[in-house]
């Protein structure tokens, strides 16, 4: 049985809990990724135990720092848990793939995008999208809802598109009524979901300009990878996408509680 | 919950009865036909029609009322429902929802049925075109005068010729109060209505400034409550002695080393409206995070230093046209870099106001220049002086947070 003790990064977001578990060296031992549900305070803790291996035991986790939408929820009995936002969380995570880069990380999220940009390893802005779900992952789910389909499928569909059709309405709910009505008058659907694509990176670039690097995570990223490829064609230059983009921000969570650790 | 205690200021507890006594006037001149009642815009002529025997209601205290308790959306769908956009002023909406509802803030507060019934509605576009509309509902509604200032905008320099412009206007509006109130208009009585106003604006300045103490005595949020007498009782005596009392406070504050926010540790500009149903959330808010939100553009808005007794007409036209918001982008730039200086600030935040574009900074690329001028970091918030339903609390309490870890390297 290992004693090695482990820090957790924890990110509670609006659609998924993600969870990150880092060792004393900075090596990732474990992670997992659970829909958030309603019930926050159980998803957290079953993600948590989810995450870790056989050979760790929840008594193996020293410290934790709580990120996302429901950070303030997160409590473990007997481990010190503090939070940081996902803005901070991001940063430090790009930190570990880019050191000392200038960088654009943009994160689609399920209720909003950010962009945030750092310079020699430290953060100087982040911009957030307005109270509207236009440009989030919200926008995908709405619309997956609508066509009666998984969300996961979009992307396959968006793929097999060969005439993607712009969508004039900027509002989710417009726009998912706008294409239901289109894919009707004989558009097909493939080309609607990529026109979706197009519309949610459309309303991301409006955040703020990109510059420097520019870096794509977030859960929409992950279960999307041809958004990447609009995103590309979008800005006129390629992006990096980190080793799972959807635990990005929980990583930098658990980097924190790592740097807390070693701090002490 | 609140783990860090706010420090009332004991003050405040006079300024209740300089409300009170001040609204109670306010009724019994409405129910007494001899007595005549002016509606006012908060930067509107004041002195003129103090000066003009009127007793003054400023509807925009009483919809930053209907704000701050939160109230305001219950009103709005019924202004909304007249035609009024939901897109538009909603102190507009608010105040005129509330009156189609036959309520008022003041009941509550002051134990005033209604609203006073006005004999006159008089507004200056120095702030925006709304109050026009605003007011012209009124007028209509009450069947009495509606009488304007229109004011120069985005004024780059101010210069001789709009200051006559608007000179002349309230010249020509002095008559048509006579003709309303019947009472003679007395020169010497404007000039005294001025003078006392411009002491009140010397006083309210002063207890702004004790901001730029480290750490500040008071904060934006302080300012927000404190700042009634200097919008309801301007060219008044009773807003000269509430002030008094206040500073003498604050600068007692000062003395004994009393910080408004407990271990200050990052000083922030304010922006744009207050988010008036969100005041006391976001004061804690930014005591937690040892944030004092020192200086903003909206409490300093009552600073009338052009004011003078010798030169009312003239001085009152000037000091009216220079308000920060009337000016170009260029001004107001500079008058940021100042703030910044003055106020030792380490970032500032924006208030996009959704139905207030007229003072919302936001939408000319005005924070990042700032950013790239001065090197201090900005945060835009977006939300509504009194519609919350554009509020978002997390993402606002999320970007607060994220902005300030920002400031701290984290």
């Amino acid at each position: 049985m290992s004693h090695s003790p482990l820090f957790a990064g924890i990110d509670v977001g609006s659609s998924f809990t993600k969870v990150v578990l880092l060792d004393q060296e900075g090596a990732i031992k474990g992670s997992k990724v659970r829909f958030s549900g309603t019930d926050l305070s159980t998803s957290t803790k079953k993600t948590l135990q989810e995450a870790l291996s056989k050979s760790n035991r929840l008594s193996n986790v020293e410290r934790i720092i709580a990120t996302g939408y429901g950070r303030q929820i997160v409590q473990i009995e007997n481990i010190q848990t503090s939070t940081i936002t996902e803005i901070s969380c991001s940063a430090k995570a790009a930190q570990y793939y880019y050191p000392n880069k200038a960088l654009s990380i943009v994160d689609i999220g399920g209720q909003d995008t950010k962009i945030i940009k750092t310079r020699d390893g430290k953060r100087i802005s982040f911009k957030m999208n307005r109270k509207c779900a236009a440009g989030t992952g919200t926008f995908l789910e709405e619309l997956a809802l609508k066509l009666r389909v998984q969300p996961t499928e979009l992307d396959e569909l968006a793929r097999d598109s060969t005439n993607p059709k712009s969508i004039s309405s900027y509002c989710t709910v417009f726009a998912a009524t706008e294409i239901l009505s289109r894919i009707r008058e004989g558009d097909s659907i493939e080309d609607m979901v990529r026109g979706a694509f197009h519309s949610i990176v459309k309303r991301v670039v409006e955040i703020d300009v990109l510059d420097n690097e520019v870096i794509l995570t977030g859960g929409v990223v992950t279960h999307n990878p041809t958004i990447v490829e609009i995103f590309e064609q979008e800005i006129g230059k390629t992006v990096s996408v980190p080793p799972f983009p959807q635990l990005f921000v929980a990583l930098g969570a658990a980097l924190y509680a790592l740097e807390e650790d070693s701090s002490l | 919950m609140s783990l860090t205690k706010r420090k009332p200021i004991q003050a405040s507890n006079e300024l209740k009865n300089v409300a009170t006594a001040y609204y109670q006037d306010l009724d019994r001149a409405s129910k007494d036909p001899s007595q005549y009642v002016a509606w006012c815009s908060s930067v509107g002529p004041a002195e003129l029609l103090l000066a003009s025997g009127f007793k003054v209601y400023y509807p925009e205290n009483h919809t930053a009322m209907l704000g701050s308790s939160r109230t305001a959306n219950d009103y709005i769908p019924a202004a909304v429902a007249l035609g009024y956009s939901p897109e538009i002023c909603s102190y507009l909406t608010s105040d005129i929802g509330a009156f189609l509802k036959n309520k008022t803030a003041l009941t509550k507060a002051y134990g005033v049925e209604e609203v006073p019934r006005p004999d006159v509605l008089v507004y200056n576009t120095n702030q925006c075109r709304d109050v026009q509309d605003w007011f012209s509902f009124y007028a209509r509604t009450f069947e009495v005068p509606l009488l304007g200032i229109h004011s120069p905008k985005n004024v780059q320099e101010l210069n001789q010729s709009q200051i006559r412009y608007v000179e002349e206007q309230l010249k020509q509006m002095s008559e048509s109060l006579e003709k309303i109130s019947g009472t003679s208009f007395e020169k010497k009585r404007l000039e005294k209505t001025v003078e006392l106003s411009l002491e009140t604006s010397n006083l309210w300045t002063s207890i702004l400034e004790t901001a730029a103490n480290v750490p500040s005595p008071l904060t934006f949020f302080d300012g927000c409550i404190h700042m009634l007498p200097a919008v309801v009782l301007r060219g008044e005596q009773a807003s000269i002695d509430y002030y008094r009392i206040l500073l003498q406070e604050l600068e007692e504050r000062i003395e004994k080393g009393i910080a408004a926010v407990e271990n200050e540790k990052y000083r922030l500009y304010w922006e744009g409206m207050p988010i008036w149903g969100k005041l006391r959330a976001l004061s804690e808010q930014f005591m937690e995070l040892k944030a004092c939100v020192v200086a903003s553009t909206y409490c300093n808005s009552w600073i009338f230093s052009d004011f003078d007794p010798h030169k009312p007409f003239q001085s009152m036209a000037k000091a009216y046209t220079a308000l920060f918001i009337n000016r170009s982008e260029l001004i107001k730039e500079e008058y940021f870099h100042e703030m910044i200086e003055k106020y030792t600030i380490d970032g500032f935040i924006f208030h996009n106001a959704r139905t207030c574009p007229h003072n919302s900074n936001t939408s000319y690329g005005m924070p990042k220049r700032l950013e790239e001028q001065t090197d201090i970091s900005n945060l835009v918030i977006d939300a509504d002086l009194n519609d919350l339903n554009v509020y978002s609390e997390e993402q606002t309490k999320t970007n607060i947070e994220a902005f300030i870890e920002q400031l701290a390297g984290i």
